[in-house]
């Protein structure tokens, strides 16, 4: 029984890991049918910028807590700004063109930064700083759970809530919604439609650099490649949930999540990623839309 | 027509003869891949020969016998190798330095077996050409592609007296290899190996794979890949308060890990070349090539050098060509080499070459005797 338990709070922390990235990539598509495959480039650019700063701040002196919120704070704000230029540079003038044109242009952004990273830092593998610290009350249990895995679980949930919220309750949220359901009908009623995408790409690249440095700070090492497999597995729980569905990219998480847990403690580590697609078929078969993806009709 | 064949059969038994007579030269057979794509491997190797070889000549030859080489080119392929070893059998050479590629020399290798010439390869890592016994007349001054998993299970075994293990592996040709090697070593031994399995490179950390080795109840966790992915798996224990040993191979056995890694690195085991590039040996046989050639010496050349100088020395330390002569020789004498001081085990490996157990200690890989 305690085997299962370490197994699942494991299977949860991944999950987590995944969600909080697939995020971005549910806003995206919701919001303009956009597989935004540089969304895993902005995570590694949010783990770099912290990583920066945190180098630079700990030189004058600060530590613990003041320095992971600074480092946090500039990662995201910077991501943010990185998200932002990638639309209007990559995405917006491609917005009438067919569906295929901005994909690719996705694409090669990705590996734009990619090596943009690769030659303005380096291809080694860094160290990270453990900017989490480990706290007193977890101390019984840290043989099953660690600070930073907890910490990881309560910020994704946290930003899956506030998220929601947004979208539902406020004024930008229900442009969103609508901007997602007919663009040109939105547009006709007022709705600045480019100011939404852009606002969606700014949060779901600020949420990209927050899973980039807590997932880093667990990890305790970066290099320019971590945000394509990251970004890979994420994408994948997007989809298992439900593209374009805020709830659904965590759901799908989760689910991803445990069954590589389980599929490694249970079985063997071999066969984590057969598990893992094979319950990404498994779903798409039943459920086309994934798990919590509504079915819409194609509009003519 | 008749009269030519005669004529050339009657001129061939005269070199025949001629090679027979000619018994105060020592004829070393140095065939390899010395043109094609894999010429880099093999072109250093016999620079090194000749090298030896004019070093050993200029004074005054083995025994007051001057040495000649037979060079051959095999193009690494085993086809060639055959008919290469064939050619050097009937120009009648005495001891072979070579070839260079596993699949040629194993082609190569039966064809010296029944001439009863002792060769030396200083780059086939093949395991079964010394392992499988087949060759007595071969030796190598190259580990075996399973020396590193044979060292750290010796090593797990006798100092840490390992009742249970895990290995795992990053699925690599090179990782899985070693792991696979040890999983064998090991139940040959009959210690239980109570995990072996493979992880993805590059996942966001391994925490499954950490429980399931604590529950496996193993004492030491060997791990065949390379720093990234160690690093992660020796953290997640660590953190998780596991102070199994960690032993892994020369892709962990770098400066990188130790910087990633942190201070949970420290105590890792990590198998490693055993450095001699800094002996004097090694110095004088590279600044020879630096001296003929311009240029730095390629692959193998050191284990070449080696290799020549075990294989005259053994001639002379025998005082002939006979074949049991030269192999007795090679494994009961010791021979000063760039590679160190080397003998051959009864197979044909060569003992004080290759692999040394390494630990983190206060962040830096020190080597343990």
């Amino acid at each position: 029984m305690e085997y299962f338990l370490e197994l699942f709070l494991a299977g949860l922390t991944r999950g987590s890991i995944y969600a909080i990235i697939a995020l971005g990539y549910t806003m995206v598509y919701g919001i303009i049918e956009l597989i935004n495959f540089a969304h895993g480039e902005i995570y590694m650019i949010g783990a770099f910028t912290a990583l920066i700063v945190a180098s630079v701040l700990s030189l004058l002196g600060l530590s613990g807590l003041s320095l992971f919120i600074l480092a946090g704070v500039i990662a995201v704000i910077y991501s943010a700004a990185y998200g932002y230029t990638v639309e209007k540079i990559a995405y917006k003038p491609l917005r009438q063109a067919p569906r295929l044109s901005p994909l690719i242009s996705a694409i090669g952004m990705s590996i734009f930064l990619q090596n943009y990273v690769l030659l303005a830092q380096t291809s080694d593998f860094l160290s990270f700083p453990s900017l989490i610290g480990e706290f007193g009350f977890m101390e019984p249990i840290s043989h099953i759970m660690r600070s930073s895995e907890l910490v990881i679980i309560v910020t994704t949930a946290v930003c899956t809530v506030l998220l929601t919220m947004y979208i539902k309750f406020t004024r930008m949220g229900k442009a969103m919604r609508a901007t997602a359901q007919d663009k040109t009908m939105a547009m006709l009623l007022g709705v600045n439609v480019n100011r939404v995408v852009s606002v969606t790409f700014i949060i779901g690249s600020g949420l990209a650099a927050v899973g980039g440095v807590l997932i880093s700070s667990h990890l305790g090492q970066i290099n320019f490649y971590i945000g394509f497999i990251a970004g890979i597995k994420a994408f994948t729980a997007a989809v298992l949930g439900g593209i374009g569905s805020v709830p659904g990219a965590v759901l799908g998480g989760f689910v991803l999540g445990l069954t590589e847990s389980f599929a490694t403690g249970y079985v063997s580590s071999d066969y984590e990623d057969v598990f893992a697609f094979g319950l990404l078929v498994f779903i798409l078969i039943f459920r086309p839309a994934g798990i919590l993806g509504r079915k819409t009709s194609e509009k003519v | 027509m008749k009269r030519i064949i005669v004529g050339l059969m009657i001129l061939s038994m005269v070199f025949c003869a001629g090679a027979v007579f000619a018994a105060d030269e020592i004829k070393l057979g140095v065939p390899g891949a010395h043109s094609g794509d894999l010429a880099s491997y093999g072109i250093p190797s016999a620079r090194a020969a000749k090298l030896v070889v004019d070093d050993i000549n200029a004074k005054g030859g083995i025994n007051g016998n001057k040495v000649v080489i037979l060079q051959e080119d095999d193009v690494c392929q085993p086809q060639v190798a055959a008919n290469v070893g064939n050619k050097l059998v009937s120009e009648g050479v005495d001891i072979v330095m070579g070839h260079i590629c596993s699949g040629a020399t194993k082609a190569a290798l039966g064809i010296y077996k029944e001439a009863k010439i002792v060769t030396m390869s200083p780059s086939a890592t093949n395991v079964d050409l010394t392992k499988s016994g087949e060759y007595p007349n071969f030796f190598r001054t190259i580990s075996a592609d399973d020396a590193q998993a044979a060292l750290q299970v010796d090593f797990a075994i006798n100092k840490f007296n390992v009742k249970k293990v895990a290995i795992l592996h990053d699925k690599g040709d090179y990782g899985k290899g070693i792991a696979e090697y040890a999983k064998g070593f090991f139940e040959a031994k009959g210690i239980e190996v109570a995990l072996f399995e493979g992880i993805t490179p590059g996942a966001v950390g391994y925490p499954a794979v950490v429980q399931k080795i604590k529950r496996s109840g193993a004492d030491a966790v060997i791990y065949g890949g390379y720093h990234p992915e160690a690093a992660k798996i020796v953290g997640e224990m660590r953190k998780k308060k596991m102070d199994t040993k960690f032993i892994s191979d020369d892709g962990v056995r770098d400066e990188t890990f130790i910087k990633v890694a942190g201070k949970y690195a420290e105590g890792v085991y990590a198998t490693g070349p055993i450095d001699t590039s800094k002996s004097a040996a090694a110095i004088a046989a590279i600044e020879n090539h630096k001296k003929a050639y311009g240029e730095e010496p390629g692959a193998f050349y050191l284990n070449a050098y080696a290799a020549t100088q075990c294989l005259l020395g053994a001639v002379k330390n025998a005082g002939s060509t006979d074949y049991d002569a030269i192999v007795k020789a090679l494994t009961n004498e010791w021979y000063e080499t760039p590679l160190g001081k080397i003998s051959f085990d009864e197979r044909g490996d060569a003992i004080g070459i290759g692999f040394a157990m390494y630990q983190v200690q206060n962040g830096v890989y020190v080597e343990l005797k």
